[in-house]
């Protein structure tokens, strides 16, 4: 049996040394993933590196430029934040989707992220809200856009000592809004098999100028659908075109057979989900425009 | 009939005398025993579904720094013993081949070797250095796999017991096949106006308790053994212990943790054996907590399922006729449900001409335990989804139906005995009458109806009641509390002997501190232990009479008893009424202490009727269903403390609920279980299901004092049929496979849009 360590850094630059220095160490944020693991035996670390110590990891900054969220930053803390909850709506739902009341005490966007699997509920959430990942290691800071950081169901763009500090969000244009939905066959406490995530920017005519749409738990990783988002802009987010990004986005799924649903399944649904979505995310939208 | 009683304690709802220590974390569960010089124990399992064990090396294991002793099957004797446990033996062979494997492995997760060591990482460890050498063969995952042609076979020596079927003899994996009938099926099927048959399918579902197995056992060097575990069955567990260990059970004692569920699943042994095996030749106790991983692959579910039924109908509703297959998995070795199952499947209905035939089937999955009306959910899922389709095609009230063919008191059940009193025409007509039954539904909703059954149990109890000089009292019975029964045998002594209900301790005692009791199971607890536990608290009472006698120099019978008070005989000078603390301040001088104490057994107990109304909303683009309303009504005989009487209710619903909608176990064609957690094994939580109305029924059971039935198992019985005929109400769709799982439900909307069928 060997000991493990526990590390407390209380700078970004202390976790990063403490993270260059030992492979073998990993990050601990809120744990509902990492120590989950752990007990199963599916990672055995050497280290815990708990980031919740560094004040900047663990903070909610808002402002003209758009939001800075702390990577180890609790759900339950995001959930409650009023300005977050009114420019991100579909945002704020995906946080608070995550596990149950409890979970949401302690998980974090960061975990979420850099846990990287396939059906992480905030990934599509960020990426429809052009969300990139501020990423620290030994040769400095640089950023990389959230649909480019999994590469794979459980790996990330980070190379060793590298850590992910915070997630920023540009602040979204007038009239626009976003939602997210996905599928549990329970209420909670269970993973997405599908997930879909819509934003929508409407002119002060009600047509779509852009659109963003992604997809989740139907592929290795979250994807993006261009298709969808091409069938959303310059139409008025009528049936039609809801239904038209519906079939792309099932088009686009790539989703696996398992004993969480079947490929079949997975795909009908990602349609389904975009739909609703994307018509969720148009609502909010207008709301805005009649209440500017 | 006497005329009711007026109670004072009995129907009231006082808190649980478990209940502070139980929300506040005090309350000592199988896990959180500890004892000086400790061992942990790890248990090594199969990584096959089927195989055969050619070779087990444990040297590697046993060198490993920290490991105390090893055990594998050979070190357990052979055993051919069986315990009683109401009308089906416990075979004792079969156990412990069960808790560690002797020669094949019959399931994936088959305990193979077990390991105690100083920690449990040592003992995890030591364990992966154990070299077994399998010789793998196919699983038989599956009823049709089992009795198709070329099936492997599990047990070579295996013959079919019961009713000889038309394929009888030779190697087989029907384990047994038993038949029931009445009249002329034929005759009665020709007679028929409307005949429905269909076939159905459930998979293996786990009774989901939230405390994982576990246990601490020692073994001194004298023989003498000690067993704290989490069980409903202490007495159970010292007679399979010493027979599986080669023990005396006067050696061994049991003592029962709080317990956190059951449901049936901890009845039977698993870890207690090799705990005490190893305890035994490591000469340390050694305790050993189960995973929730190891609970579903090693510990027993209910079975998987076909059923195919048939029913004939008059026009005018009357059911003429009824045949039935059942097939029941028993997992790897035999004594699946099916024979309740078959008992209980018309049990509601008069129906002239019947046939049923069950077979009980081995495969290679658990070993099935009981789980909450063993056998007649499934059965009750397949009867009532078809009496739906009858009032269907017959446009007729799905209630009317059931009330026009319902048995009633002086008719004979399908199993054999006449019914005494039974409730189900007054809970029929509850349904009836209730505003959810006309309640208007909404878009994509759909309302199911169902009824179930079940026998109850009586048995063996024990009871004392210990009178306190203070005037306070002490229950002691032998049965674990897993629905609140201490509180309701508080409440039954507080009744007899006029106390307050607060001034009586209610406790589970060990195997040598209480008398013989059967396990907690078969919603027997506060029916027959009740009865014990009433009959002691009168002979407490009647012992006090005595005293006051003695004090007032009187004969015993012409001392009074009133509202727990002796009353003296009229015209005794200076006597006044003594309360039981007056009598008992003066038990000393007046004879010794005063213990009251009763042992009975009750050949039968009062059967009971359960109907459920369900109302659920499906989502037609994604399959996803939701459970809106749902209100269980049920002749529960006389509720002792209503609130635990609904928690029951609910409970069973609940559980028939997630039996219904997700819950199923997955396996790979190589026989592994691939959801033994429960991210994966979709128990509803919560927030999955609206407030469950209950409804209250009483019709006495005679066969009790208070009129007292088994109220815990019947609730998990009608919900399947109540869930399928609801979302058969909201689709069209006639689903014959459970669970009705999201990717389940569209597939068939989809299918239904595709190619019209008619509704
Ligand atoms: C009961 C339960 C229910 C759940 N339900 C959901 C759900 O509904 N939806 C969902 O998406 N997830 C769910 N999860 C998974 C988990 O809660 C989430 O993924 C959560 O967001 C993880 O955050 P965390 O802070 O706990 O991560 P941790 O467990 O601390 O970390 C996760 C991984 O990311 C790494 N890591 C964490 N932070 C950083 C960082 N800043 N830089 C580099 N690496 C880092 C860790 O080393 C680890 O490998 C559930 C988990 C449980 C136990």
């Amino acid at each position: 049996m060997v000991a493990i360590r526990y590390e407390t850094p209380r700078s970004v630059s202390e976790a990063v040394r403490l993270m260059a220095a030992d492979p073998g160490a990993r990050v601990l944020a809120g744990g509902t993933d990492l120590l989950v693991q752990f007990r199963t035996g599916v990672r055995q670390p050497s280290a815990f590196v708990d980031i919740k110590r560094i004040p900047e990891l663990m903070s909610i900054a808002i402002d003209a430029h758009g939001l800075r969220l702390g990577a180890a930053t609790p759900a339950a803390v995001i959930g409650e934040h009023a300005e977050l909850r009114r420019l991100w709506p579909g945002l704020a739902e995906s946080v608070r989707l995550i596990g149950s009341t409890q979970i949401q005490g302690r998980g974090s966007v960061g975990g979420n992220l850099c846990n990287a699997s396939p059906a992480a509920d905030t990934t599509c959430a960020l990426i429809v809200n052009r969300a990139e990942c501020v990423i620290a290691g030994p040769n400095g800071e640089r950023t990389v856009p959230v649909e480019a950081f999994s590469i794979a169901p459980g790996r990330t763009v980070l190379q060793p000592g590298e850590l992910l500090v915070a997630i920023r969000v540009p602040r979204p244009a007038a009239r626009t809004s976003d939602a997210y939905l996905r599928l549990i066959p329970r209420t909670e406490m269970d993973i997405a098999v599908a997930g879909a995530a819509a934003s929508v920017t409407l002119d002060a005519a009600g047509l779509c100028t852009t659109a963003r749409v992604a997809i989740g738990a139907v592929a290795p990783t979250a994807l993006r659908v261009p298709a969808a988002e091409q069938a959303l802009v310059g139409s008025r987010l009528d049936e039609a075109s809801l239904k038209r990004a519906a079939d792309a986005a099932s088009a686009a799924a790539r989703p696996i057979d398992d004993k969480r649903g079947t490929t079949a399944y997975r795909r009908t649904v990602a349609g389904v989900l975009t739909r609703r979505a994307a018509a969720i995310a148009a609502a909010r939208a207008r709301e805005q425009g009649s209440h500017p | 009939m006497t005329a009711p009683r007026d109670f004072k304690y009995v129907g009231t709802r006082p808190i649980r005398h478990d209940g502070v220590d139980k929300v506040t974390g005090r309350a000592s569960y199988g896990a959180d025993a500890a004892w000086p010089g400790m061992l942990h124990g790890f248990v090594l399992r199969s990584p096959h579904a089927h195989a055969r064990i050619v070779s087990i090396d444990t040297g590697a294991a046993e060198a490993v720094p920290g490991v105390h002793a090893v055990i594998t099957g050979k070190d357990l004797p052979e055993t051919t013993a069986t315990i009683a446990l109401g009308e089906a033996a416990i075979d004792l062979r079969d156990i412990g081949d069960n808790v560690l494997a002797k020669t094949k492995t019959l399931y994936h997760g088959h305990a193979v070797a077990a390991v105690a060591a100083t920690t449990i990482d040592i003992a995890r460890e030591a364990a992966a250095a154990i070299e077994v050498v399998y010789d793998v063969l196919e699983p038989v995952t599956g009823i049709d796999r089992a009795l198709g042609a070329g099936a492997p076979i599990l047990h070579p020596a295996l013959v079919t017991k019961g009713a000889a079927g038309p394929d009888a003899g030779g190697p087989t994996n029907i384990a047994s096949r038993m038949e029931l009938k009445r009249g002329d099926v034929d005759a009665g099927f020709a007679e028929a106006d409307l005949v429905v048959e269909r076939e159905f399918r459930t998979p293996m579902v786990h009774q989901g308790y939230i405390e994982p197995h576990a246990c601490i056992a020692r073994c001194g060097e004298d023989g003498r053994a000690v067993v704290w575990c989490t069980t409903q069955g202490p007495f159970v567990v010292r007679d399979a212990c010493a027979a599986i260990v080669g023990l005396d059970p006067a050696n061994v004692k049991v003592v029962p943790s709080e317990i956190g569920g059951g449901f049936g699943g901890k009845i039977v042994v698993y870890l207690e054996p090799l705990a005490l095996a190893l305890a035994r030749k490591a000469r340390r106790p050694v305790k050993i907590v189960m995973g929730r991983d190891d609970v579903f692959r090693a510990t027993g579910p209910t079975s998987g399922s076909k059923v195919r039924v048939k029913l004939g109908a008059k026009r005018d509703g009357t059911i003429v006729a009824a045949s039935a297959s059942l097939w029941y998995e028993a997992g790897a070795y035999a004594g699946s449900p099916v024979g309740a199952g078959a008992m209980c499947m018309l049990a509601a209905y008069k129906v002239p001409n019947f046939f049923i035939e069950a077979y009980d089937v081995v495969v290679n999955k658990p070993k099935v335990a009981a789980y909450r009306a063993p056998g007649s959910p499934i059965a009750a899922f397949a009867v009532e989804s078809v009496v739906d389709e009858i009032a269907r095609e017959l446009k007729i009230d799905p209630i009317e139906l059931r009330l026009m063919n319902a048995n009633a008191e002086g008719d004979r059940a399908p199993y054999g005995p006449k019914y005494g009193p039974i409730g189900l025409a007054q809970i029929l007509e509850a349904a009836r009458a209730h505003p959810h039954w006309r309640a208007p539904l909404g878009a994509n909703q759909g309302r199911g109806f169902a009824v179930g059954f079940w026998f109850n149990a009586g048995m063996n109890s024990s009871a004392t009641v210990t009178l306190n000089s203070d005037g306070s009292a002490a229950v002691v019975t032998g049965n674990p509390d897993i629905g609140g029964t201490r509180a309701a045998q508080a409440m039954m002594a507080a009744e007899e002997l006029g106390i307050p209900v607060e001034r009586v301790r209610s406790n589970v005692g060990d195997t040598d501190g209480s008398g013989f009791t059967d396990v907690t199971g078969g919603s027997r607890v506060c029916y027959a232990t009740g009865m014990a536990v009433i009959r002691a608290a009168e002979d407490a009472r009647e012992q006090l009479r005595a005293r006051a006698a003695t004090i007032w120099n009187v004969s015993k019978d012409a001392v009074g008893w009133e509202n727990g008070r002796a009353i003296p005989p009229a015209g005794t000078e200076k006597a006044s009424p003594m309360t039981v603390a007056e009598l008992t301040a003066k038990m000393t001088q007046t004879g010794g202490p005063i213990v009251g104490r009763a042992s009975l057994y009750a050949p039968m107990a009062g059967p009971a009727f359960g109907a459920h109304i369900c109302d659920l909303e499906v989502d037609p683009e994604t399959g996803r269903s939701r459970i809106v309303r749902y209100t269980a009504f049920q002749d529960v005989g006389k509720a002792v403390h209503p609130s635990y009487v609904e928690g029951q209710m609910q409970g069973g619903v609940a559980q028939g609920i997630g039996w219904a909608l997700n819950e199923e176990y997955i396996y790979s064609a190589d026989g592994v279980m691939e959801n033994a957690g429960f991210l994966d094994y979709r128990m509803p939580v919560a927030s999955d299901l609206p407030m469950i109305e209950t409804v209250i029924v009483e019709v006495a059971n005679p066969l009790h004092p208070y009129g007292v039935r088994g109220v815990g198992e019947v609730p998990i019985v009608p919900p399947l049929a109540a869930v399928a005929n609801a979302m058969r109400d909201a689709t069209g769709i006639r689903f014959t496979e459970l669970p009705l799982s999201p990717p389940r439900v569209l597939e068939a909307i989809e299918a239904a849009a595709a190619v019209p069928v008619e509704a």
